[in-house]
């Protein structure tokens, strides 16, 4: 049924349609109404049998999905930024126990300093964990892999992560086709537990394993994740099949046949960057994108494939490794081995800076005379950060940047924040 | 593409103004995005939200900085937040007060402006007067149905009542269609005069 | 001829209900002298010789699947019990057991729990289980929030005061004076400090959850009668078992048993039972022993038995026993074995003008009164 509902809402109608067991929820911007709308659900019995946890944390969230899905029930929760480095631990225990978890992550930055708006750097910190990591464009695809991520987390017995925009994508209100109850049914299977805490045969799960068996087992995690690679495109097609539309998937490619410029980028700036690039081509550059879809598996072949042709690269992310650079650019780095083009990277959107078109037009436009520098940040304040490392340098430690900061540009002006 | 942008303080319900605009214009077969900025704080600070509204789908994810139109909720961040930038000479606002553009001190900036795309609305009162509260969001809406004319009365009737349930929503509509009737009056003034 | 004076006859096999106990009504004996007991923790697991936790687990395990039928799942936090029961490839458990984190045992059992409510399956109990680190430091948000939730589970803490399986650390558990590898008497500083302490049963009870007890592996069959009381309830419970540690506390591996008698002989540990956050039960000492014969066992303690002795705080660990006593009431009301052996400032030999801590406990000493005393009655 076709909606005008917000992000937040039309996830937890996603979510509920997979006849979740047990959902644990602790609250976090930008995820609170995600979590709410579920709780209601459950109240007025739309998700039955269910049971709901309010936890004392994000640590405990996760603990007690682990337990849930261990004892045989589809077990959901969501998270964001500060919750998801809190419950680290427990994903690379839910990951390397097998478990297939489903969690939203609403993208937000981390601190210091406190930011509740969005960047990747939450997700993309966790990386490494072993979980699936998926990420979504726009709500209607948020949705749509919430689906799909159960499918795909129990068949190949692995956590998946769906992660969308905090706020550009959760507070949005836009048009979504829900979809009922009985084509959800026809796609997702009820859960058939891989390892089941179960008296009637029971098993030890979590056993300490030392160096003679350590190693095997973590490659079969990594096995598994290469597995999912195929999966996951055959899965987004299945979904198509049944949903009628394409949702999903290892990457999605915009106008890349004939570039000589490639745009790759993760989640909802996939939408501004294809306003910039219709312009652009409207001038005649020849200019696309790739939306990558799946992070973790790393598609590191369908990467190659669409991009081995381009002269350059601009891989445009919201994440900062700080210390190096871009973390999407690595990979894809990565993915480009032995092939021969320019690549740059963009640093933008952190904390939830807008990414805009202007700015995007100017940097797609520099990137094609071939004038960014390896590592680029996008409408930095450059004067602001040139004169607090100069003052820095005069005079020694000289106490927080923020403050520094707020003294050199003068009183707090009443400007847009 | 029609962006509208909406300026107010937290806790007179602009967020939710830019999503019953959106589910108005969604009502009318169109597509729109409806999202907000916003702080962690609860109320009294400015809050900005946006709509955009058009026939294709929407792609851009930016807040708009280029408006065809400004709803206002709260004139006292007037003088204090620069409220209009990026409008256009054809851009349409509507602002929550009892007094005019010129009594509000706009009226060397109404010049560059269509002075019939540029009106105010006492929606505090009306909505006083028919929901009991101050809360202006729904009125305005309703004036700014019949001054932009991006959607219908009727459709804003619709997205309120598919928001807000019984007595609520009868409330807010009502409200909402006097303030249509006001803009509605004044616009023929204007006209008249013009 | 008159017919003899009846006598009541106490018989001190049946009261101390040691295992195996031929002389007790079937349904009273313990489950280890059963031939169908569980063996959930069965043999070939790799703890030290004198484990207090080993015993105590393997006790409040098989007690648990009697009176679930078996049909329980277990969740442990990471410690010395995790780790010597489940060396990949081999485990010791014959139940369905999940080990996840050091910190989110009660909260990975509040999730099975709810699987299992969810699956219409709630005949199947859920047991979660940790060591003092486990569950009254990481561990205790989860815990806390187990509580509030009053999720149905039974929480067992096998409490041996410190970190043991990475090395004898102090965890909020360790009690005063007690040297561990963090708290050595060095610099002045006779063992751990003398903080408030942190006593789980009691913020166990402030969460007014439906059951609480402490036990301790020298009174076996009280600590699997505890657990079958906790399991004929709902919602959350918790159960706060003192486990000696051999290796940790330096004591003699066949020391296990004694120590856990004194600890709660000195009142040191009381042990009782409490219902919505309200003590319902108190097991009384039976035979009050001053603190000395339960530290000097333990090399723990050592440096408080040096030359000279630290007598000053032998006083105050007395203090603490002695304040436990007055607390929880647990001496018997009829005066029976209440009185340490000595006269009042011999045993603790406190300085003059110093409050004496053996004064604040009841009555005077009486060591012939002690000796005369008759035998203790049933519990």
């Amino acid at each position: 049924m076709r909606k005008q509902e917000e992000g937040s809402r039309a996830v937890a109608e996603a979510v509920a349609l997979c006849r979740p067991q047990v959902i644990s929820a602790y609250p976090i911007s930008p995820q609170t109404h995600i979590v709410e709308h579920l709780s209601d659900m459950v109240r007025t019995g739309e998700i039955d049998p269910c049971e709901y946890l309010m936890v004392e944390s994000e640590f405990a969230a996760m603990s007690a999905a682990i337990g849930a899905s261990a004892a045989g029930s589809r077990a959901y929760t969501a998270t964001a930024s500060q919750g998801l480095l809190y419950m680290v631990e427990a994903l690379y225990n839910a990951s390397g126990l097998g478990l297939p978890i489903v969690m939203t992550v609403a993208n937000r930055a981390i601190g210091a300093p406190i930011n509740i708006w969005n960047d990747h750097s939450d997700s993309m910190s966790q990386r490494d964990s072993g979980w699936i990591q998926l990420y979504a464009e726009t709500n209607q695809e948020a949705l749509d892999m919430h689906i799909q991520a159960f499918r795909i987390a129990e068949q190949v017995s692995l956590p998946v992560m769906v992660c969308m925009d905090g706020f550009i994508l959760t507070h949005a209100y836009e048009e979504v086709d829900i979809p009922d109850q009985a084509q959800v049914d026809s796609f997702l299977p009820p859960f058939e537990a891989r390892q089941l805490l179960d008296p009637a045969d029971p098993v030890t799960i979590g056993a300490m394993v030392g160096p003679e068996a350590f190693f095997e087992v973590k490659y079969l995690a990594h096995a598994k994740q290469m597995q999912a690679m195929d999966l996951i495109p055959e899965v987004a097609g299945g979904f198509a099949s049944v949903f009628g539309r394409e949702s999903g998937g290892l990457l999605r490619c915009y106008r890349t046949d004939d570039a000589e410029t490639i745009v790759v980028a993760l989640g909802s700036v996939l939408g501004t960057i294809e306003e910039a690039i219709d312009e652009l081509r409207e001038q005649g550059v020849r200019i696309g994108a790739v939306s990558l879809k799946s992070f973790r598996p790393f598609p590191l072949a369908e990467v190659r494939e669409a991009l081995g042709h381009a002269k350059r690269v601009v891989v445009l992310e919201k994440t900062l490794a700080v210390g190096i650079g871009g973390v999407a650019s690595a990979n894809v780095r990565t993915a480009l081995s032995g092939i021969q083009l320019n690549g740059y990277t963009v640093i933008a959107g952190l904390g939830g800076r807008s990414i805009t078109k202007e700015s995007l037009l100017r940097l797609f436009e520099a990137a094609g005379r071939d004038e960014l520098k390896p590592l680029n940040f996008l409408d930095l304040k450059t004067d602001i950060v040139d004169r607090e490392l100069a003052r820095v340098h005069a005079s020694g430690p000289s106490g927080p940047h923020e403050e520094n900061i707020l003294r050199d540009i003068g009183v707090v002006a009443a400007e847009a924040h | 593409m029609f962006q509208i942008r909406i300026h107010g303080r937290g806790g007179q319900g602009v967020v939710t103004a830019a999503e019953l605009l959106s589910i108005a214009a969604f009502e009318e077969g169109q597509h729109a995005h409806a999202f907000p900025t916003f702080g962690s704080e609860r109320t009294g600070a400015p809050v900005t939200s946006f709509c955009r509204i058009d026939q294709s789908p929407i792609r851009s994810r930016e807040p708009i900085s280029a408006p065809d139109a400004l709803i206002v909720q709260d004139p006292t961040l007037l003088h204090q937040v620069d409220l209009f930038a990026g409008l256009g000479d054809d851009g349409y606002v509507l602002i929550n007060s009892t007094r005019s553009f010129g009594d509000l001190g706009l009226e060397e900036f109404a010049r560059r402006f269509r002075p019939e795309r540029l009106l105010t609305v006492p929606a505090t009162d009306i909505a006083r007067e028919h929901l009991g509260r101050p809360l202006p969001n729904t009125v305005l809406l309703g004036g700014f149905s019949s001054l932009s004319g991006a959607v219908s009365i009727d459709s804003v009737a619709k997205a309120i009542r598919a928001k807000f349930k019984g007595s609520v929503a009868d409330a807010n509509v009502v409200a909402a269609e006097k303030a249509h009737e006001y803009v509605q009056r004044e616009r023929t003034e204007l006209a008249a005069h013009a | 001829m008159p017919d003899p004076p009846e006598q009541e006859v106490k018989l001190y096999q049946a009261g101390t209900f040691v295992v195996g106990n031929r002389l007790l009504d079937p349904d009273e004996r313990s489950v280890q002298a059963r031939t169908e007991r569980s063996n959930t923790l069965t043999s070939g697991h790799r703890a030290c010789q004198g484990c207090g936790e080993a015993l105590g687990a393997r006790y409040t395990l098989d007690a648990a699947m009697r009176a679930t039928d078996g049909q329980l799942v277990a969740t442990n936090a990471t410690g010395c019990l995790e780790v010597f029961s489940t060396p990949y490839p081999e485990s010791s458990w014959q139940l369905p057991w999940i080990h996840s984190l050091f910190g989110n045992a009660p909260a990975v059992a509040s999730g099975v729990a709810a699987a299992l409510r969810a699956q219409g399956r709630e005949e199947v109990r859920v047991i979660g289980q940790g060591g003092d680190g486990g569950t009254l430091d990481i561990g205790f948000a989860c815990l806390s929030g187990m509580f509030e939730r009053n999720d149905d589970v039974l929480f067992v803490c096998y409490d041996n005061e410190a970190y043991m399986n990475t090395g004898v650390q102090r965890s909020s558990a360790t009690p005063p004076a007690a040297r561990t590898s963090n708290t050595k008497p060095l610099g002045g500083q006779p063992g751990n400090v003398f903080g408030k302490g942190k006593n789980a049963p009691l913020i166990a009870m402030a969460h007014e959850i439906p059951y609480v007890a402490t036990a301790t592996v020298a009174e076996l069959r009280d600590l699997e009668a505890k657990v079958e009381r906790a399991m004929q309830i709902r919602g959350a419970r918790y159960l706060h078992v003192f486990v000696p540690c051999p290796l940790g506390w330096g004591s003699a591996s066949h020391d296990t048993i004694r120590l856990a008698r004194l600890v709660k002989e000195t009142g040191l540990f009381p042990v009782f039972e409490a219902e919505d956050g309200e003590v319902t039960g108190v097991s009384k000492i039976r035979r009050r022993v001053p603190v000395e014969e339960y530290l000097k066992l333990q090399k723990r303690y050592a440096h408080l038995f040096g030359d000279p002795p630290n007598t000053k705080v032998i006083a105050q660990i007395q203090a603490r026993a002695d304040r436990n006593i007055r607390n929880f009431g647990l001496l018997p009301e009829d005066g029976e074995g209440a009185d340490l052996p000595g006269e009042a400032g011999d045993i603790a030999g406190a300085s003059p003008g110093a409050p004496d801590p053996v004064e604040e406990a009841e009555g005077e000493t009486n060591l012939m009164r002690l000796l005369a005393s008759t035998p203790p009655g049933p519990q």
